[in-house]
């Protein structure tokens, strides 16, 4: 077991999806119950499903400076960045340090493959259109590419792509970092959107539902997609109320693909993990934002993990019933819902979920609560066995 | 402040690509040898189970084989070894088809290239083979993605205490991709790193972030073959310096005009 480690401040955050742009749409969504899944209006070929968009993408194309980087993951990017006064923040942070002094750390799972699906449904000559023929339109470290250009920053720059758990790994990346003295702070960023190779790569799958997503329901059907961008400043220190990222832990499955560990042997490593990093047992967290996708198999695996691992005093929900599966970026997104549910006091509803599954243990939070909390976790699984949860703490009640 | 030194050794080294069998065999043709037999298309990777190995992915098949070979030379057991998949372009081949397929009939793309197209995938099916159920992580950076792979791997050896493998691979562009996405052949190779040197280590390896610039050094002419592969491309410069076996600072391109020094020493 790994052992503990110093707490990092989260000195900024913010979050852009079907629910809003920024901290205050996303608390006033979660508050109210009120979601952001609609009826599929995105793919050209018709899909019976909800989806989890970001109205005005379409309309909103990058400055001209950053034509070469101009598709719907960057847009996103872009606008996520204006929210909260993050850009102002990041750059703040930039100046403070020196650039070489800050990390980027992206995750994302889709990048910019929405660029190379549009080029190929408009070849020219059998080329990729002239408008799409930029080098970073077309690798899986677009958003870092763009991001770094934005932002300037001139430390360390990746992208961690591991499916659904790449925006939540970011956070343990950037830790080792400043932890080894690499750099002072980094700049997270995860950003997913919407494209036909999710949405029918899922629905090929038959991981889709028909309708909005209903995590731990006993009727559930699938996932819904969704698409996010996500932002954190993680630096040593901060004010003394700022929230801290105190463990994460990694793991592998190595059984499947596509499919979790049928006793979520890889979940259970990656929670034992983070509650080591973070000196504290199960029996200390009031709250784990699930990863609780709505897949039969994903929600069964976790509901048993939660029943044999945590008292009834923890309360536990999904939030992709609000925003949908937001894939590469659901690991910063619910970061940064858990972050909002822990300064304001609440857990969020599993919303859509009427009758949980009889599996599901008491933890499971079908209607919203007032509570305050002090510690809290947020899981992320992904293809290929990736699992990563992380641990945060309040800066206001420690 | 000067950014940390990370100091590593190398335990073992893979590697893979059409005419160049293992390390032992890029060591020959570094010092001037030819390839032997370039039409040899796929590596055995016989790490993965037989059934794996005859529909694995290419970008599995040679990541596979890199990294097996790295974990026998070190003589470590891959269960235990975090890994660190690194690769600039990811499954191009998918890519490809999957592009095509969505923009003919999107309901005909097939689930199994679908959940093969993540970037992850190599390390998702290295963790099944070898029953590893430590953290697993793939990365890509661009030009930058071997430095970024080799910090990353360095990083979680101090910060956790263990050795740690590195893989970075890339597999040849097709389809209208090629004009973007350059790389012109397949390319894997594969690190253990581990904080102390044993008597097993190949090298010693002093890494620092620096936002100098690279010196591009041009590859020896017989090479240039291989750096058509953005992987060997970026790698080549300390590949070749870990085969002369000389004590020599080598600056890695990290992304934006920021490079990776690596002072390797014997």
């Amino acid at each position: 077991m790994p052992t503990r480690i110093a707490p990092l401040s989260i000195t900024a955050f913010t979050a852009t999806s079907a629910l809003g742009d920024g901290r205050g749409a996303h608390a006033d969504a979660l508050r109210s119950d009120r979601g952001g899944l609609a009826a599929n209006d995105f793919t050209r070929v018709p899909l019976t499903c909800a989806i989890g968009r970001v109205a005005g993408l379409e309309s909103q194309p990058l400055p001209a400076t950053f034509a070469g980087y101009d598709c719907r993951n960057n847009r996103l990017a872009w606008r996520g960045l204006a929210a909260d006064g993050f850009l102002d923040a990041a750059r703040e942070c930039i100046e403070r340090y020196g650039a070489d002094r800050v990390a980027l750390v992206v995750g994302t799972s889709t990048s910019s493959i929405g660029a190379s699906e549009e080029g190929y449904r408009d070849l020219e000559d059998g080329r990729l259109p002239a408008r799409l023929r930029y080098p970073a339109l077309h690798t899986p470290h677009s958003l870092g590419l763009f991001l770094e250009a934005a932002l300037g920053t001139r430390g360390p720059c990746l992208t961690v792509a591991t499916a659904c758990s790449s925006s939540a790994k970011i956070f343990a990346k950037a830790e080792r970092m400043i932890r080894q003295g690499v750099v002072d702070a980094a700049i997270l960023a995860g950003v997913d959107t919407l494209c036909e190779s999710v949405l029918f790569g899922f629905n090929a799958l038959e991981l889709v539902a028909p309708e909005p997503c209903r995590p731990f329901d006993a009727a559930r059907a699938g996932i819904s997609i969704g698409e996010a961008a996500g932002f954190a400043l993680l630096e040593r220190a901060g004010a003394d109320d700022a929230p801290r990222l105190i463990g994460y832990g990694e793991s592998s499955d190595a059984h499947h693909m596509s499919t979790p560990h049928p006793q979520g042997l890889g979940a259970r490593l990656a929670l034992a993990d983070a509650l080591a990093r973070a000196g504290f047992s199960a029996s200390d967290v009031d709250y784990v934002n699930l990863h609780g996708t709505a897949t039969i198999k994903n929600d069964e695996v976790e509901a048993a993990l939660m029943t044999d691992l945590f008292p009834a005093t923890t309360r536990a929900s999904s939030t992709k019933g609000f925003t949908g599966h937001t894939l590469g970026a659901a690991g910063i997104l619910e970061a940064v819902i858990t972050l909002l549910a822990m300064e304001q006091g609440f857990v969020p509803a599993t919303l859509n979920s009427r009758i949980a599954d009889p599996i599901c243990g008491p933890q499971l939070a079908l209607a919203r609560e007032e509570r305050a909390i002090r510690i809290a976790l947020s899981n992320s699984f992904g293809f290929g066995g990736s699992n990563c949860t992380l641990a945060f703490a309040n800066g206001r009640l420690q | 402040m000067s950014m940390q030194t990370l100091a590593v050794s190398i335990e073992g080294i893979g590697l893979w690509a059409p005419g160049i069998a293992d390390w032992a065999a890029a060591e020959r043709v570094f010092a001037g040898a030819l390839p032997d037999d370039m039409a040899v298309a796929k590596p055995s990777a016989a790490t993965l189970p037989p059934a794996e190995r005859r529909r694995a992915p290419e970008p599995v098949l040679i990541a596979s084989e890199a990294a097996g070979q790295a974990c026998a030379m070190a003589e470590l057991d891959p269960a235990e070894l975090a890994c660190v998949f690194a690769s600039t372009h990811g499954d191009l081949a998918i890519t490809d088809t999957m592009c095509e397929t969505l923009a003919a009939d999107p309901r005909e793309l097939s689930p199994i290239r679908f959940h093969n197209s993540v970037h992850n995938a190599p390390s998702g099916y290295w963790t099944v083979a070898t029953h590893c159920h430590a953290a697993a992580t793939a990365i890509s950076a661009a030009d930058g993605t071997f430095a970024a792979g080799l910090l990353e791997a360095a990083l979680q050896v101090h910060a956790e205490g263990a050795p740690v493998l590195l893989v970075a691979y890339d597999i040849a562009a097709r389809g209208p991709l090629a004009e973007v996405a350059l790389s012109t052949s397949p390319f894997a190779v594969a690190f253990v790193l581990s904080a102390k040197p044993s008597e097993r280590s190949r090298a010693r390896l002093q890494l620092r972030h620096t936002n100098a610039t690279y010196d591009l050094h041009e590859p020896p002419a017989a090479l240039a073959a291989l750096t058509g592969n953005p992987t060997a491309a970026q790698a080549l410069p300390l590949l070749l310096a870990l085969a002369e076996k000389q004590s020599v600072d080598v600056m890695i391109p990290a992304g934006a005009g920021t490079s990776l020094i690596v002072e390797a020493s014997p």
